[in-house]
């Protein structure tokens, strides 16, 4: 009796005493890294779904153990949130790691096609988020055609052909080193569409490779079908937000590094210098100059 | 924004550089060109030739043809379907393969008329299949050409250049577009500023038909109506860059400018063409010689085409302004976030596609690695292992599900009138146009043959208060029912308001079909 008394009197004055892990929490922790792996699922669509994420914000040692579950397996937790459900991506070597040679058969022999893919992801996330803060707004979505991604990487590709026009420089590459010539001209080069004997997309076009990358993000729950015009019309999830912002985007900006190129960013997009020297005219609706 | 480095050189890559490169002649080597601008030239003159070679290349390839393809010109061929792809290709989309084919054939039919239709519409599509160069992965075509660098060794470089491309268009089909390569082909004029080339073209072509020059006319404003078109393709790049990033366009300056210098174009292209036409239609009009006539005629079609283009254009410039507002409604005016992101463009996609491919594979490859997302494997068991063989392969779809026969009910006649009443309303008001009659004498007829036709009578001569004149003029009409209020009220025991006088108007549809000719 006394023994009794003592016990309960422990348990409330001291309320940051661990409970003990049992069976049963192991088993909801492992649950929601299983929601988290099925990537288009939400919580608002599930209501245990949402019941452990709540849980794993509001208890501690459960998010513990389900992080570490996480990580056990081979993933890297991004979020747990209600937008994101269990924000999971696969770490390196990770049995659920995406190889491009599973991805795409031509890409895996062919090192012009598998730039060419790995080129229309980055693409997309860079339509999907095209100013810096887009990519940090968690409220932001973005928007993305697939016609559109691919005449984006053209009109680049454009630019940068004046710019080496401009320049006087020969951009032709050397017949003996085709690994030496200029990325941008292994897109312009490619066909944008063609046509084929069964009206579908012709799979080595760039527009082609665009749906493809489009397709497979749509798979992994990072983008969303909104309607079929201009050759697809998507919008972003917050996943894809949280992947390209905390993992992709790093990780490509690394190899940069490393490869010597050093991208200078003040924070604000740098698709056009701004230019605030010239008077404008008032009202004029468009930016003409005053004479 | 960018700084780039300069890339690591690797000279594993490069076996040809350096002196095992250079002829084995010994030190007596002299480079043939005098100075890297006649190399320049020359290499220009070599791509401006290689853009001919596919044309060549048709007639050279016809043999490797199972069939007998001797009796078809092949090359003139290619050189009509170019044309025919310039001329088709739309503002928005390119030009339809099938109406490039059709318009083709005839001319294939007329090279080996006793050959069969079928073979005249393979050798059709053959040529424009080849012109797009359907095998190559690329779907275009590469020539080598050599020049000297700078420290005098040779090299060999591949120029990529396309003739007819295909484009995506908006119902999501193929288009076809020439390149500029291929309208330099086509035109012979090679990289000439589109808006003096116009100007010449214009002035060459009033002086033509002054002199009755109609041959050589129609040659100009033939090469006008390239320009016209290639002035359109530059427009349509910028304004569709516009759509999708208005920082990716330079609207300080140079869409401005570009806008400004489109609409002057315009309304100065406008004035022209009206005055040609005016000019070759008297042309036409009074010309004796069959040949003269036909040749005009071909003019004005040519010259109302242009009209049409260019009235095209001006319809997206009009759009560009409030495009380019909303855009930046959209883009430049949303709240900046607090935490500042990756510039997606300006610090991964611009420094990577100006890396040499083989370096530029690394940051994609990492990209792709860590943004395409997971999949979870699927672990194979024997008991599914067997299903799956088993499962007979899913028959694809072409036509999708069957659409079910819609259920039509017959709507019930409710018509307030009958056929045979509107047969003697239209009777009593089929007046003879030097007579009008007031309304009250026409309701007091009708009230004789059918106590309700005054109704009817009363509602179409409310109608003839506002006469369609306009469909009247499109449908070429001769008469047309009209009425008008004088003031004088109308007394009736059913009907109220004023006592219209209706007559029948007489209209000169013959004048009225030459305006719409002319107009259209």
């Amino acid at each position: 009796m006394t023994t009794h008394h003592d016990a309960s009197w422990a348990t409330e004055t001291e309320p940051a005493a661990p409970a003990p892990i049992t069976p049963a929490d192991v088993a909801d922790a492992a649950r929601l890294v299983s929601f988290g792996l099925q990537a288009k699922l939400l919580p608002a669509r599930d209501v245990e779904y949402a019941e452990l994420v709540r849980r794993h914000r509001e208890d501690p040692p459960f998010a513990r153990l389900a992080d570490a579950i996480a990580t056990g397996m081979g993933l890297v937790v991004l979020e747990v949130s209600p937008r994101a459900g269990m924000a999971v991506a696969a770490a390196e070597d990770s049995l659920f790691a995406v190889r491009m040679g599973d991805y795409s058969r031509r890409a895996a022999s062919e090192s012009t096609d598998r730039f060419l893919h790995g080129l229309a992801h980055l693409a997309v996330a860079a339509m999907a988020f095209p100013r810096p803060e887009d990519l940090a707004d968690d409220t932001y979505l973005g928007r993305i055609t697939v016609n559109g991604v691919d005449a984006f990487v053209r009109q680049a590709c454009r630019r940068l052909e004046e710019q080496a026009d401009a320049e006087g420089a020969n951009t032709d590459p050397q017949s003996d080193a085709p690994g030496l010539e200029a990325a941008w001209r292994v897109w312009a080069r490619r066909t944008a569409t063609g046509a084929t004997k069964d009206a579908r997309r012709l799979s080595g076009s760039t527009i082609g490779i665009v749906a493809k990358a489009v397709l497979f993000l749509v798979d992994s729950g990072f983008l969303q079908k909104v309607s079929d015009d201009s050759g697809g019309t998507y919008r972003t999830t917050a996943r894809y937000q949280l992947q390209v912002r905390d993992l992709a985007g790093s990780a490509a900006m690394a190899e940069l590094l490393d490869l010597g190129v050093v991208p200078v960013s003040d924070g604000t997009a740098s698709l056009l210098p701004p230019d605030t020297s010239d008077e404008l005219v008032a009202d004029a609706g468009l930016p003409f100059h005053s004479l | 924004m960018t700084a780039i480095a300069d890339p690591p050189t690797e000279p594993g890559l490069r076996p040809s550089v350096g002196p095992a490169a250079v002829p084995s002649a010994g030190p007596a080597v002299v480079r043939p060109a005098p100075g890297p601008a006649a190399d320049e030239g020359l290499a220009r003159r070599l791509k401006a030739l290689a853009c001919t070679a596919p044309l060549h290349d048709l007639d050279n390839r016809k043999v490797n043809l199972a069939g007998e393809y001797g009796g078809y010109a092949m090359a003139e061929v290619g050189l009509a379907a170019i044309d025919l792809v310039t001329l088709n290709m739309d503002f928005d989309t390119g030009a339809d393969r099938e109406i490039v084919l059709a318009r083709l054939l005839p001319r294939v039919a007329a090279q080996a008329a006793g050959r069969p239709a079928a073979e005249h519409e393979r050798v059709a599509r053959w040529v424009l299949e080849s012109l797009i160069n359907v095998g190559s992965v690329d779907r275009g075509f590469r020539a080598v050409y050599g020049t000297f660098g700078a420290d005098g060794e040779y090299v060999r470089r591949d120029y990529d250049f396309k003739l007819i491309e295909e484009v995506p268009g908006p119902d999501g089909g193929v288009y076809l577009r020439t390149t500029d390569e291929a309208v330099n082909v086509l035109v012979g004029a090679l990289d000439t500023d589109v808006t003096s080339a116009q100007i010449a073209a214009e002035v060459k072509l009033e002086v033509l038909i002054r002199r009755g020059r109609l041959a050589d006319a129609q040659l100009a404003a033939e090469q006008a109506r390239y320009r016209t078109v290639q002035f359109a393709e530059t427009l349509r790049r910028a304004l569709d860059a516009t759509r999708r990033n208005v920082r990716a366009v330079d609207w300080m300056r140079a869409i401005p400018d570009l806008i400004e210098e489109a609409l002057d174009h315009i309304a100065d292209r406008y004035r022209h063409e009206n005055a040609i036409l005016t000019n070759i239609r008297k042309a036409r009009d009074e010309a004796e010689d069959p040949e003269h006539k036909r040749r005009a005629a071909e003019l004005v079609d040519i010259v109302k085409d242009c009209i049409r283009r260019h009235t095209q254009l001006q319809t997206r410039l009009l759009e560009a302004g409030p495009l380019f507002r909303a855009e930046q409604d959209r883009q430049a005016f949303a709240t900046p976030g607090a935490r500042s992101g990756i510039d997606l463009y300006g610090q991964l996609l611009a420094p990577v596609l100006r890396l040499p491919v083989e370096q530029a594979v690394r940051p994609t490859d990492a990209f792709f690695a860590r943004g395409a997302g997971l999949r979870t494997p699927a672990s194979v068991r024997v008991a599914d292992l067997v299903d799956l063989l088993l499962t007979p392969p899913v028959e694809r779809e072409h036509l999708g599900a069957e659409l079910p026969d819609p259920d039509l009910v017959a709507t019930p006649d409710d018509s307030r009138f009958s056929e045979a009443q509107l047969e003697a309303a239209l009777v009593l008001l089929d007046l003879p146009p030097d007579a009008p009659r007031r309304l009250s004498g026409l309701l007091a007829d009708a009230r004789k043959q059918d106590p309700d036709l005054p109704y009817l009578v009363a509602l179409l001569a409310v109608h003839a208060a506002s006469p369609p004149v306009g469909t009247a003029y499109r449908q070429g009409e001769e008469r047309l029912l009209f009425a008008v209020d004088d003031g004088t009220p109308l007394r009736d025991r059913e009907f109220g308001g004023a006592d219209l006088i209706v007559g029948s108007a007489l209209l000169d549809a013959v004048g009225m079909a030459a305006d719409r000719k002319d107009a259209g």
